[in-house]
């Protein structure tokens, strides 16, 4: 991987390309931006901001979906 | 029997259940049909990367068919309940959340200073707030004052299945509240959620006792019954009670 940089992604340390936005992010992982919330640096982003934000060195980044709870 | 209404919604059903720790995503379906609850509790997690689909509520329940609750299960702090009350929203697109603060991980009692200070935060931000607490009638005015759309006292701890421990209290809280009084938590069969709708709350959250009863689905119809009987006793005004016997049937004309 060209330039990898270190990132935390659901609490493990994850490498992912310099230049990667959040779009390209969730794109690997297989995972529809619909059904998930994103969290980074606990900010939420929005789905409209995902395209233009690139990772960087250090982001922390929690993707979280609805699980069965009382 | 009339519709509950909490802040701007109104539910012909006053039972509202849980999604968590069932044994299949078809058994929970079929239990939370056959309880006739229009409101479901749903949790915020990670997702599980290498399986996004595992564990993904929303595989199972259709949020056109439910109006979905996002608790803030496991939070231990105001600040991460308002977290996680936040992510809820960003889930869900709707700003209605069951709030918790936990104080004590061994008995998952409220952490009602923090609740008070969530609530707050929450209320200011525009959330309907549908607060977990204890069955202290203080905590439950203040959180009332705070702007909680509605109240939610225990029956008696998370997942315990005790029943009704305090009928006194429940009752107190809601003789003097004026948002709803939804009782949360430690119904664990059909006769305490009776008990419990006779004391005049609005209506009962529960999860354990569905999930964990041996057939859940028939559970939940009991339970459906249980809290309609629950109401309709209470709206119908029982008897009262006496220390000594009345006959039912005449004392005259007894052939001799």
């Amino acid at each position: 991987m060209a330039h990898p940089i270190d990132i935390q992604l659901n609490g493990e340390l994850c490498h992912v390309a310099m230049g990667t936005s959040m779009v390209m992010l969730l794109r690997q992982l297989e995972l529809d931006e619909r059904s998930v919330v994103v969290e980074l640096n606990r900010k939420i982003i929005r789905r409209t901001e995902m395209e233009s934000l690139f990772l960087k060195k250090g982001d922390s980044i929690e993707l979280v979906h609805f699980v069965g709870g009382g | 029997m009339e519709q509950l209404t909490i802040a701007d919604r109104s539910f012909s059903s006053r039972l509202m259940v849980g999604t968590g720790k069932y044994s299949t995503p078809q058994i929970m379906i079929d239990a939370i049909r056959a309880s006739g609850a229009e409101m479901v509790t749903v949790a915020v997690r990670r997702v599980d990367i290498s399986n996004p689909e595992r564990d993904a509520i929303l595989c199972t329940i259709s949020p056109e068919e439910f109006t979905l609750l996002p608790n803030t299960a496991g939070c231990y702090s105001a600040e991460e309940a308002i977290r996680f009350a936040r992510l809820g929203r960003a889930a869900s697109m709707s700003e209605w959340v069951k709030l918790e603060v936990i104080g004590d991980q061994e008995t998952l009692l409220p952490d009602t200073e923090g609740l008070l200070e969530a609530t707050k935060v929450l209320v200011d931000e525009g959330f309907v707030v549908l607060a977990y607490t204890n069955d202290d009638l203080v905590t439950a005015l203040r959180l009332e004052d705070a702007g909680a759309a509605a109240v939610m006292p225990l029956a008696s701890p998370i997942g315990s299945g005790l029943g009704l421990l305090n009928p006194l209290n429940i009752g107190l809280i809601k003789a003097r509240l004026t948002v709803p009084v939804i009782v949360d938590a430690g119904v664990g069969t059909a006769s305490d959620a009776c008990a419990t709708m006779e004391q005049g709350v609005d209506g009962i959250l529960m999860n354990t006792a569905l999930a964990e009863a041996k057939d859940p689905v028939q559970m939940a119809t009991a339970m459906r019954l249980a809290v309609d009987a629950g109401r309709f006793a209470y709206l119908s005004g029982r008897m009262a009670k006496r220390e000594w016997a009345v006959p039912s049937s005449p004392l005259q004309g007894i052939p001799g």
